[in-house]
């Protein structure tokens, strides 16, 4: 009887709570950060693995986090579902694939990039592009072709990927295409 | 054949260029920058382009064709291009002419000229449905053109379609560089800056014979008197 009415009690105080409210403006508030906004030269290094710009690594590289390259790479860069940044001074002589790329630096190869590509004033890119959006400024160099993959295809692969729970064939099958 | 054929035909036009020592002057300035014109736009104004409506009035309906952009890379090119479900092959152009041959006089040295093509307009055979050429003949003094336009017949696909510009003043030495963003299908954004000298003039005779491999030519003039030239291979 007590425990009821207590139940009894309980059930309508959460409707008159203040904090009922806040959860919708989380909700609002995580679209507006996805707008196209330019991050800040600053922002890129944050919170990502670096490769500082007197380190040259040749080889593969396959990164499960952001990742910042500010110095030499020559081989394959594989930042699976994360962003890559090729930094001022870095120089990429490599075939790279990323959920966003932003190039600030100069790179040779074919880049390839889930969501989107986007090359500053000064960078250079020889190579060619495969994405679903290109932001390009004024002052960047690019020579090769673009090819835009509609986004409801480059979306449907990354849905279904938290689906398959291996992750790691999936990685290694993209090693395996890059040693060839 | 079709290299000579153009060289005797564009023989004995007037080179109003500079010297290969005027032009070489300050190569490796030349060289270290060759953004530095392209990037310092003095003026820029809207105009509408009856030879831009014509080029893709002619490829429309199709989608997934293979366009070339001499221009360089722009976001309203490739945002217009792309759109229309086209792939865009982007090259700048004026910028490796530049980096090639610091003067009008190195365009006729066969060594760089064929170095310049075997890292410029290397496409496979008959690949391009279009090329976007802008002002860039213009650039060329005889021997570079000639060399040029047979990569252009070999790399564009029969019924492809070429867009270029040239000035309709005969007299006139000297122009600013252009850079050409597109709009909409009728509108060009020019953006002018610098000053260049030009290789040569051509006037609708010229222009036809230059062509005259291919199967049809259009001309537009516009109102600041260039010659907008859509020309069918």
């Amino acid at each position: 009887m007590w425990n009821k009415r207590k139940e009894d009690d309980y059930a309508p105080k959460p409707v008159n709570l203040p904090p009922a409210t806040p959860e919708p403006t989380k909700k609002e508030t995580v679209p507006v950060s996805t707008t196209p906004v330019r991050l800040n030269d600053s922002d890129l290094s944050r919170n990502s693995a670096t490769i500082g710009k007197s380190v040259t690594v040749k080889g593969q590289i396959i990164s499960r986090e952001d990742l910042y390259v500010d110095g030499e790479i020559e081989g394959t860069i594989d930042v699976h579902e994360h962003r890559l940044t090729i930094g001022p001074n870095g120089k990429a002589q490599a075939g790279i694939k990323a959920r966003e790329i932003v190039i600030l630096g100069a790179v040779q190869g074919n880049v390839e990039a889930a969501d989107r590509i986007d090359i500053r004033k000064d960078a250079k890119l020889v190579g060619d592009i495969k994405t679903a959006r290109i932001v390009i400024e004024d002052g960047a160099y690019f020579k090769g072709s673009i090819d835009i993959v509609k986004t409801v295809e480059s979306k449907t692969p990354v849905a279904t990927k938290p689906q398959i729970s291996p992750a790691v064939p999936a990685i290694t099958a993209n090693a395996a295409e890059y040693k060839r | 054949m079709f290299t000579d054929r153009l060289r005797g035909i564009i023989r004995g036009l007037p080179l109003s260029g500079p010297s290969a020592t005027e032009g070489s002057q300050d190569p490796v300035e030349s060289r270290s920058s060759p953004l530095s014109e392209s990037q310092e736009m003095e003026d820029s104004y809207s105009r509408p382009s009856k030879g831009l409506e014509q080029f893709f009035t002619s490829i429309k309906g199709e989608a997934g064709l293979s366009i070339l952009d001499l221009a360089g890379v722009t976001q309203s090119n490739v945002n217009f291009i792309t759109s229309l479900g086209h792939r865009l092959y982007s090259e700048d152009f004026l910028r490796s002419l530049r980096e090639s041959f610091p003067g009008l006089n190195d365009q006729s040295n066969p060594a760089l000229v064929d170095r310049f093509l075997n890292q410029n307009l290397v496409y496979e055979k008959e690949s391009l449905d279009g090329v976007l050429i802008w002002d860039s003949l213009e650039h060329m003094s005889t021997p570079l053109l000639v060399a040029t336009l047979g990569r252009l017949t070999k790399i564009v696909k029969p019924r492809g379609y070429l867009l270029a510009f040239f000035h309709a003043q005969d007299k006139v030495s000297e122009i600013p560089y252009y850079s050409f963003r597109i709009q909409d299908p009728k509108t060009l954004l020019i953006g002018r800056h610098g000053k260049r000298q030009l290789a040569q003039t051509f006037n609708n005779r010229n222009l036809e014979k230059l062509f005259d491999q291919f199967e049809s030519l259009k001309f537009f003039l516009t109102r600041e008197r260039l010659r907008e030239v859509i020309i069918r291979r």
